[in-house]
């Protein structure tokens, strides 16, 4: 066997877990600070994400009790415009997508043979800014009580100018959320080109792109669509900070500028972005169902290539979000016809989900349980999708509750509940240790039933008319019943979250590590290693022979994968601080502007300063022994 | 923006001049088979049917009529698609369900090609018959208006809408009356942030957008009072800038609307009441035709009497209702750009009855 060049025990514990006995608690925080493991960096996504994603159900249950009753005044209108423009913000770039980036983090380099992703640091400066980016979206909550303007966000998450224009949002509201948004922006594009790469380059041999597991598969795509149309929404928040502090016009009309010009740049981004959310889900869906099915995933590359067509063609139906703005009937049409398109490698997906589950042996586990939710629940979002994709009927439909209906039973049922299933299922491997199998079940029942409380009856009171973003509403219009519910189907999905997250605190406490290398039988490459793996992954690169090289070998159905014999070097960077520096060097320079806002010379000072510390993080970071 | 006019690609032309197709598949579904049916399923029973209710179910005009008919084409397909998914996936759940006791690996099928080819094709079929009554409703409803279509300019502000009549030269607001079976073209337009405009029984729905001017094109069918509000998000009250349709028969609407245009008489600018209302400064923002207040800032108020709601359809149009908004309009509707101007009581005690008495 290989011995590793750098397993110093003392900076890279060999649990990822938890800090070994004779740690001090100091180094060991440090130890996660300084890190650039692929793994606890996954980690660090994935606590960060659900911590946000409970800051954001947090809010989604206040919008809930607001809306209960007709007339309720919970909180004030601008406060809620406020909690719900935050609930979307959060659950968007803080929730779902650095919840899908752990399991990039943790997975990819373990999928595809590596040791860890190609540019580890710059992974690290990519948590540490999204890290930034979601303190800087969120500290308006705490400065709120002391400053004597508005500094929450509350323009919505799609932030339409010309509301978001100085003129109608004089506070900093706005400037935080720009600020937010460019620094995640930041981070998002950073760890798109590193996964693209490491995609590319560090493949185990023999594994060619259609070997490669389907999870991954997934990634790759996504990461193409973040580093494309990221900077679609960079150029539209520059636009907007421009027209905010400079009294540029790009989107006021009477300067010569036009609104809608926000909504192309916004959706350009925002329905790739959709498709950011959604399709790390179905990587993930397309993992676990083989697994418990015992059988392949049935027409893999039509499930690849359907992936990488919804990518494609997401470029091309930005303009279904604004049917309503009067764009025309040739773009119209245009853009339904594309939108419908999208219809067809969706439905591809499922059909093959479905063939895949057939025949099998089910074996219904609590990540099974999600996975089989996410293709029903996110079935019922496509479908709803189809009836607005059709122009006239998004007439009666676009910004009423029976959208908001629409798209949470493609994020909620489809991304979140694919999300969970990944914990379920890659839980043993992170941590050694297996969730609750009972307390999964009940978890799973309380989540289902709770979302299809919460969200089934949205679609009614859309169809009855209901605008969103309303904060009261009248009585005698048919729609108090269906908000009751929803209301209550809120708080089961509440008690099912506290449950997931009371059982996660459980079992990363308990001691024994049953897991063992491959619980569950399944196919990929990450279930060679121990569970949880080392710091370098492998202590030998695989060869690999097939799509599915463990479960093809353990089955004897064909020779799967093999660990050549010999030794190995093997490069671990060592840790380092630089990542945390230079994030925080561009948060502060962004965050410049925010204070410029409000004092210009402050600003301009804080922005130097910034420059000056940004220089001598790159700088130390290039010159620092080890690299 | 313009008019977009009728500017089809050869695509949609070939596929909307395909006369019988898009007909015959609007035939498919039968207005009265989703109009009836689909209430009795159940949706439409707690979504509230009858009254002036804000239901997408109930269409009273050729524009909302024929989205109900591709609603309901879909409706089919997407109730028949969820049944064979669900299907499928329960049936499997059940059939295939692990024992515990297998000793051999289930048949390792790795795909199927006609398979593939086959759930590939076959939406492509259903989508067609989706898109093209869809492409030809597209074009259909968004064709220039007829030459005697009524005019409506519709402006959102925040957070009301004026609504102007150039035909009989006046200016309403949050009330807007249409003659039964006439064509009416509601030119939609915003000078501050965006609103949207959304009448569910009679206009459906389109964007208020500054700097623009969109259309809406109807044809109402039943005469009575429909409801409306905003739907895009326009900051503070947006969720209390509502307003009403009502569809009146010609007569009636043209008998309001000449009442409308006509300016109060002589003895009202002497009156009282309008010095109360002269003295509190409300003509810095609001008109009353026949007098010297000439501001539009706020809603137009020459026959704020008649209207039935106050404060964009919030508030039934009473003495006691007027005396709320005017102590202090922003507890009302928060954020309301009219300021709380401090009346004194007997200022307000006269300046009521003046406003009532515009009829």
């Amino acid at each position: 066997m290989a011995t590793p060049a750098h397993a110093d025990p003392a900076v890279h514990p060999a649990s990822t877990a938890a800090g070994s006995e004779n740690q001090s608690y100091g180094a060991w925080l440090l130890s996660w600070i300084m890190t650039s493991d692929h793994k606890r960096i996954g980690i660090l996504y994935g606590l960060s994400a659900l911590f946000f994603f409970v800051l954001g159900g947090i809010e989604a249950l206040i919008i809930r009790t607001q809306l209960a009753r007709p007339g309720l005044h919970v909180v004030d209108p601008a406060t809620y415009n406020a909690l719900f423009t935050m609930h979307g913000t959060t659950m968007i770039f803080l929730g779902v997508m650095p919840f899908s980036a752990a399991f990039f983090n943790y997975l990819v380099p373990l999928q595809i043979g590596a040791r860890d992703v190609i540019f580890p640091r710059l992974n690290a400066f990519s948590f540490w800014l999204f890290l930034c980016g979601g303190i800087i979206l969120n500290v308006p909550f705490v400065l709120t009580p002391f400053v004597d303007m508005r500094v929450i966000p509350d323009g919505g998450w799609f932030g339409y100018a010309t509301l978001t224009e100085k003129e109608y949002s004089p506070g900093a509201s706005i400037d935080f959320w720009v600020c937010g948004l460019q620094i995640l922006g930041i981070a998002s594009m950073a760890a798109g080109f590193n996964f693209i790469v490491t995609i590319f380059n560090l493949r185990a041999p023999g594994m060619t792109l259609l070997r490669m597991p389907v999870f991954t598969w997934m990634t790759l795509v996504v990461q193409f669509l973040v580093v494309l149309s990221f900077p679609c929404i960079t150029i539209a928040l520059v636009l907007l900070l421009f027209d905010r502090q400079f009294g540029t016009h790009f989107y006021i009309p009477e300067g010569g500028g036009d609104p809608l010009l926000w909504q192309h740049l916004f959706w350009l981004f925002g329905h790739p972005e959709v498709y950011i959310l959604i399709l790390p889900a179905m990587g993930i869906v397309s993992e676990v169902l083989p697994t418990f099915s015992r059988k392949p995933l049935f027409g893999a590359p039509f499930v690849i290539f359907s992936g990488i067509t919804i990518g494609l063609l997401g470029f091309g139906v930005w303009s279904h979000h604004m049917f309503t703005t009067g764009l025309g009937a040739a773009a119209d049409a245009s853009f339904a016809v594309t939108t419908m398109l999208i219809a067809i490698p969706t439905g591809v997906k499922i059909f093959n989900w479905l063939a895949t589950i057939w025949g099998g042996q089910l074996r219904l586990t609590t990540a099974m349980l999600f996975a089989l939710g996410f293709v029903c629940m996110f079935t019922m979002g496509g479908l709803s999708g189809i009836m607005h994709a059709s122009p006239p009927v998004d007439l009666q439909q676009q910004d009423s509750y029976f959208v908001v209906a629409h798209f949470h039973y493609v994020l909620f049922g489809g991304a979140v509940f694919g999300l969970l299933a990944g914990i379920y299922y890659w839980f043993p491997k992170m941590s050694g240790r297996f969730l609750s199998e009972s307390w999964g079940r009940v978890i799973f029942g309380l989540v289902f039933v709770g979302f299809n409380t919460t969200f089934f009856p949205m679609h009614i009171v859309g169809a009855a008319g209901m605008p969103r973003r309303i904060f009261t509403y009248e009585a005698g219009l048919g729609w108090e019943i269906p908000n009751m519910i929803e209301t209550a189907g809120a708080f089961i999905i509440a008690f099912g979250v506290l449950f997931f997250i009371i059982d996660l605190i459980r079992c990363m406490m308990a001691k024994e590590m049953t897991a063992g290398p491959n619980p569950w039988d399944a196919s990929s490459l990450e279930w060679v290693c121990d569970s949880p793996p080392k710091v370098h992954n492998f202590d030998i690169t695989p060869v690999v022979y097939s799509d599915r090289p463990v479960f093809d070998k353990t089955h004897g159905l064909g020779p799967g994968y093999s660990l050549p014999v010999g030794h190995e070097h093997i490069h671990i960077p060592p840790p380092s601080l630089r990542p945390l520096f230079l994030a925080i060097a561009v948060a502060w320079f962004l965050a410049s502007w925010l204070i410029a806002g409000q004092a210009m010379m402050l600003g301009v000072v804080s922005a130097l300063l910034a420059t000056a510390f940004m220089l001598y993080s790159c700088f130390s970071w290039f010159l620092e022994p080890g690299h | 923006m313009n008019r977009p006019g009728f500017q089809p690609s050869v695509v949609w032309l070939t596929l909307s001049t395909v006369p019988a197709l898009p007909r015959f598949l609007r035939m498919l579904v039968p207005r009265f088979f989703f109009a009836r049916l689909v209430p009795l399923i159940g949706l439409c029973l707690l979504a509230g049917c009858g009254g002036s209710t804000m239901s997408t179910f109930e269409g009273h005009s050729d524009l909302t009529k024929e989205i109900l008919d591709i609603y309901g084409v879909i409706f089919w397909i997407d109730l028949a698609l969820f049944l064979l998914v669900q299907g499928i996936l329960i049936v499997a759940v059940v059939k295939f369900r692990a024992t515990g006791k297998e000793t051999t690996l289930p048949e390792q099928v790795h795909g199927n090609l006609p398979m593939e080819i086959g759930w590939t094709v076959a939406p492509v079929v259903l989508l067609v018959i989706i898109t093209v009554p869809t492409v030809s409703l597209i074009f259909e409803s968004q064709a220039q208006a007829k030459d005697d279509a009524l005019v409506v300019n519709a402006v959102g502000k925040q957070w009301w809408f004026q609504f102007g009549y150039p035909e009989y030269d006046f200016e309403t607001a949050n009330e807007m009356h249409v003659p039964l079976g006439r064509q009416v073209d509601v030119r939609l337009q915003s000078d501050n942030v965006i609103h949207a405009f959304w009448a569910p029984q009679i206009a459906a729905k389109r964007d208020m957008m500054p700097g623009r001017v969109n259309h809406i094109t109807f044809t109402a069918d039943k005469v009575g009072e429909y409801m409306g509000q905003c739907a895009e998000y326009c900051a503070d009250s947006h969720a209390l800038m509502k307003f009403r349709i009502f569809v009146d028969t010609a007569e009636d609407f043209d008998k309001w609307a000449k009442h409308q245009a006509s300016a109060q008489a002589e003895p009202v600018a002497a009156s009282a009441g309008f010095q109360a209302f002269q003295g509190a400064t409300c003509v810095a923002c609001h008109a009353i035709e026949g007098t010297s207040s000439q501001s539009r800032i706020g809603p137009d108020l020459t026959h704020v009497g008649s209207r039935g709601l106050i404060a964009s359809g919030i508030l039934e149009n009473n003495e006691a209702n007027l005396r709320l908004w005017l102590k202090d309009p922003a507890a009302i509707k928060p954020g309301s750009k009219m300021p709380n101007l401090n009346l004194t009581d007997e200022q307000i005690n006269t300046i009521v009855p003046f406003l009532s008495s515009l009829k």
